[in-house]
């Protein structure tokens, strides 16, 4: 019941395989470094979470891929299509361009996937982290002050899972659009990822919230609980320095379980066209821009298609093997 | 029983108020100004007595709270849209005109209903029947090569996202060899040979990729639920293996399955607007967007109303489907 090996089982399967190895002189093992050890056991974790770790270290290293490459997300190559807008060759694919080039536009694909990935993780991460933060606080302070609180909480939460996401996003978007910037102004480049992050937010958060909610209700009652609250603590301090560093695992649980989800829902939106605008990258809208093309350049749409469907693996069958770790039913 | 049924619908009724003082309060408060838009189709400029003359036509000149007032009460007994010469009769269940093409609501809601309703009852018929059986034999079967194959296909096809699996089967089945040809939507009144046709593609899309996650489900469940004393016992004494796994197992087993499928046939019947996009249908989801996109508030309105429906409808006969299928749940 202290702070300690809960917060490094969350640093450890945050950083994943590269973690630091348990040491063997110690005879007793914190339950953090038990999940540590069974991650890297585990041989799919160790393969996703290798992938994960390439797919962030291209997102978070697009400028400098960009240089070494030669190419950026917004050069054309026009004397690379033929009349038609089609690419030459095989779709497009030589030295210089590796994955190929855009039809019509004549992009080069390759580095509109970096940075369509970057476009991706950066909603992703942050509308989950945003998601998680609003989920404890509700779901810890419903669950511990329980009566009319908790019954306020409950109904609110009941009342985001009846709301329609995808139908609500497309009423809200064009809407906020609208009102922040009327029917012909220039967009910001920062207001649409921003938009969609707090869409997510709004909507995500009940899992979490439920969650925290239902462990906080068995944990109230117990001992510590109650020691701290003899010995005078504050609410802050029962809630987030008694409670909460008991709920890491299953938080962190939802927590890499709901990225794979967003960058779901943030690749739908745009390719519906009510998420990321051009001009900047992203993996939805590369889809929806190469659905067009589908009959005469098939490879481009299974090229971005299969990138978002690596990323959502890989983001998936970590989260499994996170899960696995840190499930207390496993066998030590 | 009785007394548990009204008090979950009252519950549904409660909710489903709040999303729709909650959507009207939110379209309605934002200053579009639909009148402009309407009269903004012929290329003239507008007015201010045409868009006057248009929101009194519309009943868009009285206070929000009574607008609010006249639009519920149109959905059960029916309204008079405006005053005066240019009032229109509008028969309940009225949802009101489109700002755009003047067209009732109701009407097009009738027309692309339909689209989704057959595209969800068919996915779910594929992803029932293949999921939950491939998930049982895989239970039945544990460790055995059939069981490692479901086991690894249901865990890659669980991440893979209909932004690729769509696409994909229109390059493979549609473009490339041409066993069939690009979907187009036939009323099963007109002839329901062209329309299961035209629907094999979603059915299978939709139904193909949500069967993964049910396959995990249902074998997770039927493994936990083998493991349990009940069966042994019926085992024990005598009976055959199929009565027990068919008559014992499978019952308990089968009920977070429903829970399950019925939360997600209310969420897919307001809309499968991926889905309805890749395969070019113009159902429900397609619709919302379009009129979203357009501002067109009366259509949205509409389709995240009925979208919150079947999300609530669906959560009470999950409910109540609860009861009747598990014995050990009690009403009281």
């Amino acid at each position: 019941m202290t702070v300690t090996p809960a917060e490094q089982a969350a640093e450890a399967a945050a950083v994943g395989a590269g973690g630091v190895g348990p040491e063997r002189e110690l005879i007793g093992r914190s339950p953090g470094r038990l999940a540590l050890m069974r991650l890297r056991r585990d041989r799919v974790a160790i393969v996703s979470g290798a992938m994960l770790l390439v797919f962030i270290l291209v997102a978070v290293c697009a400028p400098l891929i960009e240089r070494l490459y030669g190419v950026g997300p917004l050069d054309r190559f026009p004397d690379r299509l033929d009349a038609n807008g089609f690419p030459l060759g095989y779709a497009g694919v030589d030295a210089d361009h590796w994955l190929g080039i855009q039809p019509g536009i004549g992009r080069d694909i390759f580095i509109q996937i970096v940075y369509g990935l970057r476009t991706s993780l950066m909603i992703a991460f942050t509308g989950a982290t945003l998601t998680l933060i609003l989920g404890i606080v509700l779901g810890i302070v419903a669950g511990y002050l329980g009566g009319w609180v908790d019954a306020v909480i409950t109904w609110v939460l009941d009342l985001v899972l009846a709301f329609p996401f995808y139908i609500f996003c497309f009423a809200m978007v064009p809407l906020a659009v609208h009102q922040f910037y009327g029917p012909r102004d220039q967009e910001s480049v920062w207001f649409r990822p921003a938009l969609l992050v707090l869409i997510f937010v709004l909507f995500n958060w009940t899992s979490t919230a439920r969650l925290v909610r239902g462990q906080v209700l068995s944990l109230r009652e117990r001992e510590f609980v109650e020691a701290a609250r003899a010995s005078g603590a504050g609410l802050g301090h029962l809630l987030f320095r008694q409670l909460l560093p008991n709920l890491w695992a299953p938080i962190l649980v939802t927590y890499s379980l709901n990225l794979p989800s967003l960058v779901t829902a943030e690749a739908a939106l745009s390719f519906l066209g009510i998420g990321v605008l051009e001009p900047t990258p992203d993996l939805g809208r590369l889809i929806s821009d190469s659905v067009l093309y589908i009959r005469d350049v098939p490879s481009f749409t299974i090229v971005g298609g299969t990138t978002l469907f690596l990323l959502v693996l890989a983001f998936n069958l970590f989260g499994d093997a996170v899960r696995d770790a840190l499930d207390p039913k496993s066998t030590r | 029983m009785l007394r548990f049924l009204v008090k979950k619908i009252l519950l549904a009724l409660t909710t489903l108020a709040a999303v729709s003082v909650l959507t009207f309060g939110l379209f309605f408060v934002v200053p579009t100004n639909p009148a402009e838009l309407m009269c903004g189709q012929g290329k003239t400029v507008c007015s201010a007595e045409r868009v006057a003359m248009i929101e009194r036509r519309m009943g868009l000149d009285q206070p929000i709270h009574k607008q609010y007032v006249d639009f519920m009460r149109g959905i059960f007994v029916g309204r008079t849209i405006g005053s005066g010469e240019t009032a229109r009769e509008c028969p309940a269940p009225c949802l009101g005109y489109s700002f755009r093409s003047d067209e009732p609501v109701m009407n097009i809601v009738a027309r692309t209903l339909p689209v989704t309703l057959s595209i969800v009852s068919g996915a779910a018929v594929v992803w029932l029947v293949l999921g939950v059986s491939i998930g049982m034999i895989s239970a039945l079967r544990q460790g055995t090569v059939f069981d490692r194959i479901a086991v690894g296909t249901s865990l890659v096809g669980a991440s893979m996202p209909i932004l690729l699996f769509g696409p994909l089967l229109l390059i493979v089945l549609v473009y490339e060899t041409g066993l069939l040809s690009y979907p187009r939507y036939t009323p099963i009144t007109e002839n329901p040979l062209a329309w299961a046709s035209a629907l094999v593609l979603p059915w299978f899309a939709l139904g193909f990729l949500n069967s993964a996650t049910y396959a995990r489900l249902a074998r997770a469940q039927m493994l936990e639920t083998l493991s349990e004393d009940f069966v042994r016992t019926a085992r024990a004494k005598g009976l055959p293996k199929l009565a027990v796994y068919a008559r014992h197992a499978l019952r308990a087993a089968i009920t977070p399955i429903v829970t399950i499928a019925g939360l997600d046939i209310g969420i897919y019947l307001g809309g499968t607007v991926i889905t309805e996009t890749v395969f070019g249908f113009t159902g429900l989801g397609k619709t919302a967007l379009n009129a979203a996109l357009n501002l067109d508030m009366p259509i949205v309105m509409a389709t995240v109303l009925l979208a919150a429906v079947f999300v609530v409808a669906a959560n009470v006969v999950v409910d109540v489907l609860y009861a009747v299928i598990d014995p050990r749940v009690r009403l009281n």
